[in-house]
């Protein structure tokens, strides 16, 4: 080889000096003994030892599976079907009267007509119900209000316990006191009565003209994102602090003081972060929590506003045939059921791969 | 002393208030009254037992504590609440835990980048990066370790990167908590030869904070000795060491261990009764007189102040 010389001594390294010996005391690694190298130091970052783990965990993916399921049905469902949530059946033009309370893949007596005289039209995946609309697309469209309220409930929750969470924790003493008062104070309220008298006033106070989404939402529905917005961020709160006043006791917070980073790049840069697979875990567990409030609400009557279709309104709607036509009530529970529990499958699986004092 | 010293401390004090009861505060003092200066470009080595204040004083210097008394002099110019921001340019500290003082979740780029950051030290992200490769020579890293996590490095490592994110802002001035006592007796030779190499070449000076008297005389140009939150002796690493006078100090001499049976056999070891009293109910006079072999009655009326014995060697000792 050309260059033989040897590498230079850094001055403040505690490498042996190599100047001291000649190179042919010395023989190349091969090709072989580097890549061992690589292999052995491979760079993990807490990110993918996580995600690792996770998908080592069938449960796990399998709730991942299920969910990406129902999320590509729900997506792709509407564009394929070609029914609409609030449409009344009709052939030609002419209204169906007979496809009320349809059975599963079959069809009324004027469509039954239409095929044979060579006409095309698509199965009714789950029949119809009592107002002749299809209820596979009611379901997937339901399916679709309940994710949406589920996601977005999180995200306020989310948002604003992490927030008030980290500042009381962060500054500690009298504010940290104060503000736990008021969260002690908004935990004791009773949501479900907060939520009714809610809808109630806000009916009232909320004019939204007709045809805009917030209006197509309800105010129900506008009423229970408030409520999260207003009761259920206490328990996100709280859980934040408490892993903030722990990660606070750690020396690099005092390192990043020393250099005088101010307040909120701290908590920013440093107290965030080693808190997210806390947060990242409750808010996976915070989303079926959120469905289920939302689906009993609607299935009481205080969730979204007919026509639009929820899992929770459908359940209520399907109760009254629920001798003639059972399977009714079975679609959309099913549906409850299956995303709650992956959720709930999931968020254990995330805290089992995440959370640093379980690793075994 | 012509020259103003680089850092003086001047009778800072630190309490800490306690509750002790439902509506009974007590005052922990930490730290009571202490005064020593460093001067541009040399160490002093703070020793002491565990609990004794070594580590206040070195946060305290830094403000990362509001000192309840006394007086912090950079250069001559207090270092207050307001210019703290600006001083900390000047002041840095490494600490005592290589695993719990660098953030998991960053990077060493990150880690080391950090300071600069926050005084805004580059003008665009190739000066940063060319930056933080300078400082990560300096202290021995290699550059292909600037996208690792601090936890895939040893102590030592851990230990380098701590210190070159402190000498990022370029410091005068560094605050060393106990930088070794977490480290292997192979690795701590090394980081101590580190710093003194550091100190050749950038002219730093140290606040050297241990409780391993060989380590802290090797380092170091002048030592004080600190007991229960007060300074009882200061002056040459030599005189502290060889000639110390204060008993406390004496006794801490006879228990540093010598690689050398002949020499031990012969050494007399003073061993000190007793316990540490509790820094909320401190002794009258002098705090070490429930410990001390040559206590008398003065010494538990007031608190004997340092006098000098020569060649600016302190003592605090009524007795001796």
């Amino acid at each position: 080889m050309g260059n033989d010389k040897m590498p230079k001594k850094n001055p403040l390294s505690a490498q042996i000096n190599l100047s001291k010996f000649n190179s042919f005391m010395f023989e190349k690694a091969s090709d072989e003994e580097k890549r061992q190298q690589d292999v052995m130091s491979e760079s993990t970052t807490f990110f993918k030892d996580g995600m690792r783990k996770l998908f080592k965990n069938p449960l796990a993916v399998g709730s991942i599976v299920v969910l990406g399921l129902i999320l590509i049905t729900i997506i792709v469902a509407p564009m394929i079907v070609p029914y609409h949530y609030e449409e009344i059946l009709s052939v030609d033009g002419v209204r169906d009267k007979g496809a009320k309370n349809l059975a599963p893949f079959t069809y009324s007596k004027l469509e039954q007509q239409y095929i044979d005289n060579g006409g095309y039209r698509f199965p009714h995946i789950f029949g119809t119900d009592e107002q002749c609309r299809d209820y596979f697309v009611r379901v997937v469209y339901g399916t679709r209000v309940s994710l949406i309220v589920g996601f977005f409930a999180s995200i306020i929750v989310l948002f604003l316990g992490m927030l008030y969470g980290s500042i009381s924790g962060y500054l500690g003493g009298k504010v940290d006191l104060i503000m736990m008062r008021i969260v002690d104070v908004i935990y004791s309220l009773p949501d479900m009565l907060i939520i009714i008298l809610l809808s109630v006033v806000l009916q009232t106070i909320l004019n939204f003209s007709p045809g805009s989404l917030l209006a197509s939402l309800g105010t129900n529905m506008i009423s229970l994102f408030i409520v999260f917005g207003l009761l259920y961020w206490v328990g996100m709160a709280r859980l934040i602090r408490g892993q903030i006043l722990s990660i606070k006791q750690n020396e690099y917070i005092l390192a990043a003081k020393s250099i005088g980073a101010p307040t909120g790049m701290i908590i920013k840069r440093h107290i965030l972060p080693n808190c997210l697979s806390v947060i990242i875990i409750s808010t996976a567990l915070q989303i079926p929590s959120a469905i289920f409030t939302e689906s009993y609400l609607s299935f009481v009557g205080l969730g979204v506003q007919a026509p639009m279709p929820s899992l929770g309104s459908l359940a209520n709607a399907a109760r009254g045939g629920l001798q003639s036509y059972p399977y009714k009530l079975m679609f959309p529970a099913l549906a409850i059921c299956l995303i709650v529990l992956s959720f709930n499958l999931l968020g254990d699986g995330l805290r089992d791969a995440f959370d640093p004092k379980l690793k075994k | 002393m012509s020259k103003t010293p680089l850092v003086e401390v001047k009778n800072l004090k630190q309490y800490f208030p306690i509750k002790t009861g439902l509506f009974k505060t007590e005052m922990l003092k930490a730290v009571d009254d202490v005064s020593f200066y460093i001067n541009e470009g040399e160490t002093l080595g703070l020793v002491g037992e565990s609990g004794c204040g070594k580590t206040t004083v070195g946060r305290t210097l830094l403000h990362l504590y509001e000192p309840t008394a006394g007086e912090i002099l950079y250069e001559g110019t207090p270092v207050t609440e307001k210019n703290i921001f600006s001083m900390r340019k000047k002041m840095q500290m490494v600490f005592q835990d290589p695993y719990s003082s660098l953030d998991p979740r960053m990077t060493v780029e990150d880690i080391i980048g950090e300071p600069l950051d926050v005084h805004k030290l580059y003008s665009s992200r190739g000066e940063r990066r060319e930056k933080i490769l300078h400082l990560m020579e300096l202290v021995g890293l290699n550059a292909e370790h600037a996208t690792r996590y601090a936890h895939e490095f040893s102590g030592g490592q851990r230990q380098r990167i701590g210190i070159a994110r402190a000498l990022a802002v370029d410091p005068k001035f560094i605050v060393c908590d106990e930088p070794v006592s977490a480290l292997d007796v192979s690795i701590q030779a090394q980081v101590i030869n580190m710093f003194e190499e550091l100190q050749e070449k950038l002219g730093v000076a140290y606040l050297f904070i241990a409780h391993d008297l060989l380590v802290v005389h090797h380092i170091s140009k002048r030592i004080a000795v600190m007991y229960m939150g007060k300074i009882v002796e200061t002056g040459t690493a030599d005189d502290v060491n060889y000639n110390s006078i204060h008993p406390y100090t004496c006794s801490l001499m006879s228990a540093v261990p010598i690689p050398d049976p002949d020499y031990i056999r012969g050494r007399k070891r003073i061993v000190l009764e007793g316990d540490v009293p509790s820094p909320l109910h401190m002794p009258s006079g002098c705090p070490f007189r429930t410990r001390c072999n040559h206590a008398c009655e003065k010494c538990a009326e007031a608190m004997p102040p340092l006098t000098d014995r020569g060649n600016g060697h302190m003592v605090a000792c009524w007795v001796k």
